[in-house]
C-alpha cells in the first residue's frame, strides 16, 4: 500500500468523524485513525529501522486497543450514545472540516520541503487533521467525544512527526504517545467525576463559573 | 545532582502516597522543599560549567527559573501543614503527592536541555497539577479542572507541533540530533527561516496557553477561583514561570537565527493584549480570587512584553519572574486565609476583613500594594524599568500604554480590594472558627520580606546569574566566560541607560 493512499484515508476519517453524531462511532474513527497512522510509516519503507518500527508498532497498540478499551469502559458507565444538539451542526462542521482542509493545502504549499524529500501530503494531512481535532473540541457538548477531538489533534501532530521521523529519537516520538495514553488516561478518570457530580457527561452542565 | 533534584521530589511523592498517617505526611512538604533548595543552591554554584552535549543541566536562565519555583514551592509547603490541618476532612494523599511530583517535574523542565525533554517536561507537568485543582471535589472544582485540562492539553499538543517543527528547520539546515539547545543556537544562520517562524508561532500559541496569555487564558479564573490558595500560588508563580522558561528556550534558538524582531512583534501584542484583557475583566469583579488569576493574565502580559522589548527590559521581565511568583504567594495565601474565615470569596460577603484577620488582611493588602508597583518591593522595580526601556528604546507608544494600563489595574483592583479589607461589615457575613496563627502567616511574611529585601537589594551571584540568564535569553549558546560582567563595580537596580 502506497503511504499517500493511507494519508488519503486518514483525511476521509477526518470528514466522516466531524459528520458522525454516534458518540461510539466517533470512538471507533478515531481508533482506526489511529491504526492508519500508525500503519504509514511501514507503508514509507521505514519498517526496516528496528526503532521505528518499534514506534509504529507502540502506536497502533495504544491507539489501536488500550485507549478504545478505556473509552468503551468510561462509555459503559455513563450510558451516553448519541452526541444531542452539538454548538456546531453536522453540515457546517463538514463545511467547515473541508474549508479547514483546503487552507492546509495552501498553509502547506508555503512551507518548503527539504531538497531530495519526496512531496508527499503528510503536511497538509497532518494541519487538516489538527483542525479536525480542534473543530471537534470546540464544536461538540460530550466530554467524551471532546476527547475523541484531543485524539485526532494529537493524531494530526503524530502525522507531522512522520516526517522526521527517522532523524527524531525514540524520546520524543514515546512522548507523543506517552502524552496521549496519560492524558486520555487522566481525562477519563476526570470524565467519571464528571458523571458522578452531574449525572452526565453532558459539558453543558461544565458552565457555572463565568464572569 | 540534576538527577538527583528531579528524584528526590519524585520519590518523595511515591512515598507520600504509601504513607498512611496524615500528620507524618505533611511533613514531607517542608522537608523536601528544604532539601531541594539547598541541593539547588549547592548545584548553581556551577551554572558556567555547564558541559556542552549535556542532556540535564542548570544553566543560569534554568537555573534563575527553578530557584524562584523551588523558594516559591519552599514558602506554600512551610504553609501546607497549617493549611491541611484547617482541612480535617479532606484526604490529601493524592494532593501532596501531587504536589511533591511537580517540583520534581519542574525540575526536570528547568534542567532540560532539548526542546523534546522540555515539552514532556510541560505536559507531566499538567498532568500533575490537574488533581490539586480538583481538591475541594465538588461540581464547581470539576468544571475547572476539566477547562484546566482540556485547554492545557491543547496548549501542550500546538507547543509539540511547534517543536516539531523547530525540528524540521534544524533539519533542513542540515542539523540532526541530537537537536540541544546549545546546537540549535549555534547553529541559528542554517534554521530554516519559514519553519522557525512558524514553529515558533505554535510554541507561543501553545505555551501561551500554558502561561495563561490573553485571549488563551479562559481556563485561568476557573482554576486559579476555585482551588486552595496554596494551590493558586503554585499555578501563578511555579507552573506559569516554567512554561515561560520553555518559550524562552524557543525564542532564545529564534533570535539565535536572527529572527528576534519578527519574535519581538508577537510577544509585545500578546503582553499588551494581555494586560488590556485584564482590567477589562478586573472592573466589578466581586470574586478576590478570580481577581487575582486575572492579575496573573496581567503578569504574564507584563513578562512576555519585557521580552519583546528586549535589552533591559528582557532583564527585568527575568527579575519581574521571581517578584511575580513572591508576592503572587503572598496573595493568594492571605486570599486562602480571608475564605477559609468568611468561608466566601465573594464580596458582598467579605467585607472588613482587617478587623476579623488582621494579619491575613494586612498582608493581602500590602501584596496589593507591592504587585501594583509601590515602590520598594521587586515588582516596582522590574515594571519601572521595562517602562523605561520601553521608552528609551523607542518604543514610545508600548511604553506610554504600558504605563497607562497599569495604572487602570490599580486603580481597578484597588476598588474590589480595599472593600475586602476595609469595606463595612456585611449583615450576611458567615463567621467560621478560622483564625490567623503563627503557621498560617508567617510564611507569607516571609515571602514578603524577601520580595521588599530582593527589590533593595539583589546579591552579587544572584546578579550575575541573571546577566547570564540574559545573553542565553538572546540566544548566545553557552554563558561565555570572557564575558563575564564586573561583579566588583556597585551597581544600582534601579537603573535607566
Amino acid at each position: 500500500m502506497s503511504p499517500d493512499f493511507l494519508i488519503a484515508l486518514t483525511m476521509l476519517t477526518n470528514f466522516t468523524l466531524v459528520a458522525t453524531s454516534r458518540v461510539n462511532k466517533a470512538i471507533q474513527l478515531a481508533v482506526v485513525q489511529g491504526v492508519l497512522l500508525g500503519l504509514i510509516p511501514i507503508a514509507m519503507g521505514l519498517g526496516k529501522h528496528f526503532h521505528i518500527l518499534l514506534v509504529a508498532l507502540a502506536a497502533i497498540v495504544v491507539k489501536g486497543w488500550f485507549i478504545p478499551f478505556l473509552f468503551r469502559r468510561a462509555l459503559k458507565q455513563a450510558h451516553i450514545q448519541r452526541e444531542v444538539d452539538p454548538y456546531v451542526g453536522y453540515t457546517v462542521s463538514l463545511m467547515l472540516c473541508a474549508a479547514g482542509t483546503g487552507l492546509s493545502l495552501v498553509l502547506a504549499h508555503n512551507l518548503p520541503l527539504k531538497p531530495g524529500t519526496t512531496p508527499s501530503f503528510l503536511v497538509p494531512a497532518a494541519l487538516a487533521t489538527l483542525f479536525t481535532g480542534f473543530l471537534l473540541l470546540v464544536s461538540r457538548r460530550k466530554a467524551l467525544t471532546q476527547v475523541v477531538g484531543y485524539l485526532v489533534l494529537e493524531n494530526g501532530v503524530y502525522l507531522f512527526g512522520l516526517l522526521l521521523v527517522e532523524d527524531m529519537p525514540i524520546l520524543v516520538e514515546t512522548g507523543i504517545l506517552l502524552d496521549l495514553f496519560v492524558g486520555v488516561f487522566v481525562m477519563g478518570i476526570v470524565i467519571n467525576h464528571i458523571r458522578v457530580a452531574f449525572d452526565s457527561t453532558d459539558t453543558r452542565h461544565l458552565a457555572e463559573l463565568k464572569d | 545532582m540534576p538527577v538527583l533534584l528531579i528524584a528526590i521530589p519524585l520519590l518523595a511523592a511515591a512515598l507520600a502516597w504509601f504513607i498512611k498517617a496524615p500528620a507524618i505526611r505533611v511533613r514531607l512538604l517542608p522537608a523536601v522543599a528544604l532539601i531541594h533548595l539547598a541541593l539547588l543552591i549547592i548545584a548553581l554554584r556551577s551554572w558556567r560549567d555547564l558541559p556542552h552535549g549535556a542532556w540535564l543541566g542548570l544553566d543560569a536562565l534554568g537555573g534563575w527559573v527553578l530557584l524562584v519555583i523551588s523558594v516559591l514551592f519552599t514558602i506554600c509547603a512551610l504553609y501546607a501543614p497549617s493549611y491541611l490541618a484547617l482541612r480535617p476532612d479532606r484526604d490529601h494523599r493524592i494532593f501532596t503527592a501531587c504536589l511533591l511530583a511537580f517540583l520534581g517535574l519542574a525540575s526536570l523542565l528547568a534542567q532540560a536541555r532539548h526542546p523534546g525533554v522540555t515539552w514532556v517536561a510541560m505536559e507531566t507537568t499538567t498532568l500533575a497539577t490537574a488533581p490539586l485543582i480538583y481538591f475541594n471535589r465538588n461540581r464547581r472544582s470539576i468544571e475547572a479542572t476539566w477547562k484546566y485540562l482540556v485547554l492545557g492539553s491543547v496548549g501542550i499538543a500546538l507547543a509539540l507541533l511547534g517543536t516539531l517543527f523547530v525540528a524540521y528547520a534544524a533539519h533542513m539546515g542540515g542539523i540532526e540530533e541530537p537537536l540541544h539547545y546549545t546546537r540549535l543556537m549555534a547553529a541559528g544562520e542554517q534554521l530554516s527561516r519559514p519553519w522557525l517562524r512558524a514553529g515558533f508561532v505554535l510554541t507561543l500559541v501553545g505555551y501561551g496557553t500554558k502561561m495563561g496569555l490573553a485571549p488563551l487564558h479562559t481556563w485561568k479564573p476557573d482554576a486559579y477561583g476555585e482551588t486552595p490558595g496554596i494551590v493558586g500560588a503554585l499555578l501563578a508563580g511555579g507552573v506559569t514561570s516554567c512554561a515561560f522558561l520553555a518559550l524562552l528556550r524557543i525564542y532564545g534558538v529564534v533570535a539565535a537565527a536572527g529572527e528576534a524582531p519578527f519574535a519581538r512583534e508577537l510577544l509585545i501584542g500578546f503582553g499588551i493584549l494581555s494586560m488590556a484583557w485584564a482590567l477589562v475583566f478586573m472592573v466589578g469583579q466581586v470574586d478576590f480570587k478570580r481577581l487575582l488569576a486575572y492579575s496573573s493574565v496581567e503578569h504574564m502580559g507584563i513578562l512576555v512584553l519585557g521580552i519583546g522589548i528586549g535589552g533591559l527590559a528582557a532583564r527585568f521581565a527575568l527579575f519581574h519572574l521571581a517578584a511575580n511568583a513572591l508576592v503572587k504567594s503572598v496573595l493568594f495565601l492571605s486570599a486562602g486565609n480571608i475564605h477559609r474565615s468568611y468561608a466566601s470569596k465573594q464580596l458582598p460577603f467579605v467585607t472588613g476583613a482587617i478587623r476579623r484577620t488582621p494579619v491575613s488582611a494586612g498582608l493581602f493588602l500590602v501584596g496589593f500594594l507591592a504587585i501594583t508597583g509601590l515602590p520598594p518591593f521587586m515588582p516596582f522595580i522590574s515594571e519601572f524599568n521595562i517602562a523605561a526601556a520601553a521608552l528609551t528604546t523607542g518604543h514610545v507608544l508600548v511604553g506610554v500604554l504600558f504605563l497607562v494600563l497599569l495604572a487602570g489595574i490599580f486603580i481597578t483592583m484597588s476598588d474590589t480590594v480595599l472593600q475586602v479589607v476595609f469595606g463595612v461589615p456585611s449583615p450576611q457575613r458567615v463567621r467560621t472558627p478560622y483564625k490567623d496563627t503563627f503557621a498560617t502567616t508567617a510564611p507569607l511574611i516571609l515571602a514578603l520580606c524577601l520580595a521588599l529585601g530582593l527589590g533593595t537589594h539583589l546579591p552579587a551571584p544572584l546578579r550575575a546569574m541573571l546577566d547570564g540568564a540574559v545573553l542565553t535569553v538572546d540566544g548566545h549558546p553557552l554563558p561565555v566566560h570572557e564575558r563575564s560582567l564586573d561583579l566588583t563595580k556597585p551597581q544600582s537596580l534601579v537603573e535607566v541607560r
